[in-house]
């Protein structure tokens, strides 16, 4: 298993590699970033705010005079975490619903797929708004809504993938075998879709990461005195005239993560066809 | 369709556009359906909202009934949607004014921003998506393909930031907040509105480049293209006589279907730099949970996304040679 992914890992154009080694440093940031941080992360430790880079703070210090790197460090888990939350939420239940719509047969099938049609023609942003302005802004509603937000554009391509393989031989043979629907999906179906499925939870991740941190830039994300990197951008807007370090570095910090993940994928073996 | 005429090819165009027309009204409908219940979920409504925690109940109640909030969902709907088509979606809970009037100060301006992004994306996307088709496989391709994919990836607020460190704080050329108002000459306006339209059009040149690209591509692995090199053509005329004619629908298909990304980037644009259009107002109305604002700005934009899916769905029939007339 781990000789196989090193042996994939090589296998990898340079941009891939590149993309994989950004990837591994978030991940490994969201995992044990907060305990590297040199300082607490609420703490007023520079005596002036907007700090350039020195020896005790890396990155500087933000408009309070606190530590940037231990607020990049804390604010890193909570977007890698809420994203790959949600990521996962919108792909399980995108793919849940799309093996239910290919194994159900058309009375099944035509009300969810058109009502998903529906969906995805709100562009995402301006639907993530309308629930954020009905539901607010908590933690796990911030999860729920990104979520939501993003099932329809799963549920799309799974059911394309799901729907061509419910035809193919093999499934035929299983239906005639006698078994039952959820046996057909589940262990006939879902194992022959898990690569493009992974590439896509991939590219959901991306579009969560850019929305939750857009709505935390709008002030509409994450509310303080939780920190994602979003709302570190949006905290220090007031230092963007003097170019401080500490509105570039978290904007800087999704850039790598976003860009990371794209250039993985893209450098994987048959990937989808989608940008 | 060796024998079908043209007369009957452009009928079926017709009837395939005319039944793509009812099915994105349909959706429209069933957007605003949507939209209007996500909207009354809202813990407390607006007359809660308005009179605040001290109101008494029959305060409440009385405030409830001049607003029509008693009356059952389906008939608000009702009243909520024929306001929407003939132009009055409502009175501004925070501005407290026509939602109409404050809408049509704004929409100008975001028009006027999209366009311009539109003629300035456009041409650069169509070199850049062109240019590595051309040089497919190649180093340049490459280069270009990487770029792109990363720029898709970049949040908006990033290229605005970099764009303002540039151009305002080392550069000193332009201001950092776009204003807009009706006293500015054209000069001005186009200096206080260059960094949101060079924000937005990173964004959506990094998209329809990659769309051009792969429309371009789709036309090269044709046989008939094969048919011409193989007779001698030069590369550029290949591509300029035998593609592009081919190529162009499926190219604005790729167009109207990017600048989609106009929308959702201009949330983010236009907050950043304070410019006076509906997105900017759309995100005070969700700040200020001014629904019937926040409705009406969302119906707009979802009616605009759905207007440019159109398009695209429309040039690639009348692109289908099997309908187009011959």
């Amino acid at each position: 298993m781990i000789f196989n992914a090193l042996s994939q890992a090589k296998a990898l154009p340079l941009s891939g590699k590149v993309g994989l080694a950004l990837v591994l440093f978030w991940l490994a940031v969201a995992l044990f970033g907060p305990m590297l941080a040199p300082y607490p992360v609420g703490a007023f430790v520079a005596y002036d705010v907007f700090d350039g880079q020195s020896a005790a703070h890396w990155l500087g210090s933000d408009y309070l005079g606190r530590d940037v790197l231990s607020r990049l460090l804390s604010g890193a888990r909570y977007t890698v975490g809420l994203a790959a939350a949600a990521a996962m939420l919108a792909s399980a239940t995108g793919t849940a619903l799309a093996l239910t719509a290919a194994v159900g047969g058309a009375k099944v099938d035509e009300p969810l797929s058109r009502f998903m049609d529906m969906l995805i023609s709100i562009p995402s942003k301006i639907f993530s708004l309308v629930l954020v302005a009905a539901f607010g802004s908590s933690l796990p509603l911030l999860l729920l809504i990104a979520a939501i937000t993003y099932v329809p554009g799963n549920y799309r391509i799974a059911r394309a993938l799901a729907v061509n393989l419910a035809q193919m031989d093999y499934v035929q043979v299983a239906r005639a075998r006698g078994e039952g629907r959820f046996h057909i999906a589940i262990a006939e179906v879902l194992p022959n879709m898990i690569h493009p499925l992974l590439a896509d939870f991939g590219l959901r991740f991306v579009f969560i990461v850019l929305l939750l941190s857009g709505l935390s830039f709008l002030g509409l994300g994450v509310q303080p005195p939780d920190a994602d990197l979003g709302s570190l951008v949006r905290e220090n807007i007031s230092g963007l005239g003097e170019g401080a370090l500490a509105i570039i570095a978290p904007a800087v910090a999704i850039a790598t993560l976003t860009v990371g993940v794209n250039l993985l994928i893209d450098g994987l073996p048959g990937r989808g066809k989608r940008a | 369709m060796a024998g079908g005429s043209s007369q009957s090819g452009m009928k079926a165009a017709l009837t395939l556009i005319g039944k793509r027309f009812a099915s994105s009204l349909l959706t429209l409908l069933l957007v605003s359906v949507t939209i209007f219940i996500i909207a009354q979920l809202l813990p407390g409504d607006a007359a809660q909202e308005a009179l605040g925690q001290s109101a008494t109940p029959q305060q409440v109640a009385a405030l409830r009934h001049e607003m029509g909030l008693d009356r059952p969902a389906y008939v608000r709907y009702a009243s909520w949607l024929t306001g929407m088509v003939s132009g009055d979606p409502g009175q501004s809970l925070v501005a407290n004014m026509p939602v109409s009037e404050v809408i049509s100060e704004r929409l100008p301006n975001s028009l006027l921003l999209a366009a311009l992004t539109a003629l300035v994306a456009v041409p650069v996307a169509l070199a850049i998506g062109i240019g590595s088709a051309m040089n497919r496989g190649g180093r340049l391709d490459r280069a270009l393909n990487v770029a792109t994919l990363s720029m898709v990836a970049v949040p908006e607020f990033l290229v605005a930031t970099i764009a303002v460190l540039i151009f305002s704080v080392k550069l000193r050329w332009l201001p950092s907040i776009a204003m807009a108002s009706e006293e500015m000459g054209w000069g001005d306006y186009l200096r206080g509105v260059a960094m949101p339209i060079l924000t937005l059009s990173v964004i959506v040149i990094a998209q329809m480049a990659r769309m051009t690209r792969a429309a371009v591509i789709d036309q090269m692995d044709r046989p008939y293209v094969e048919m011409a090199v193989l007779k001698g053509v030069a590369p550029v005329q290949v591509v300029l006589k035998h593609i592009m004619p081919n190529a162009i629908a499926p190219i604005v298909n790729a167009m109207a279907l990017s600048l989609s990304y106009l929308l959702g980037g201009a949330v983010i644009v236009e907050t950043i730099f304070n410019y006076p259009g509906l997105a900017s107002l759309m995100v005070n109305a969700v700040t200020s949970r001014d629904m019937p604002l926040l409705q009406a700005c969302a119906m707009i934009f979802c009616a605009a996304y759905l207007l440019l899916m159109l398009i695209a769905d429309v040039t690639a029939i009348l692109a289908n040679p099997r309908l187009r007339a011959q």
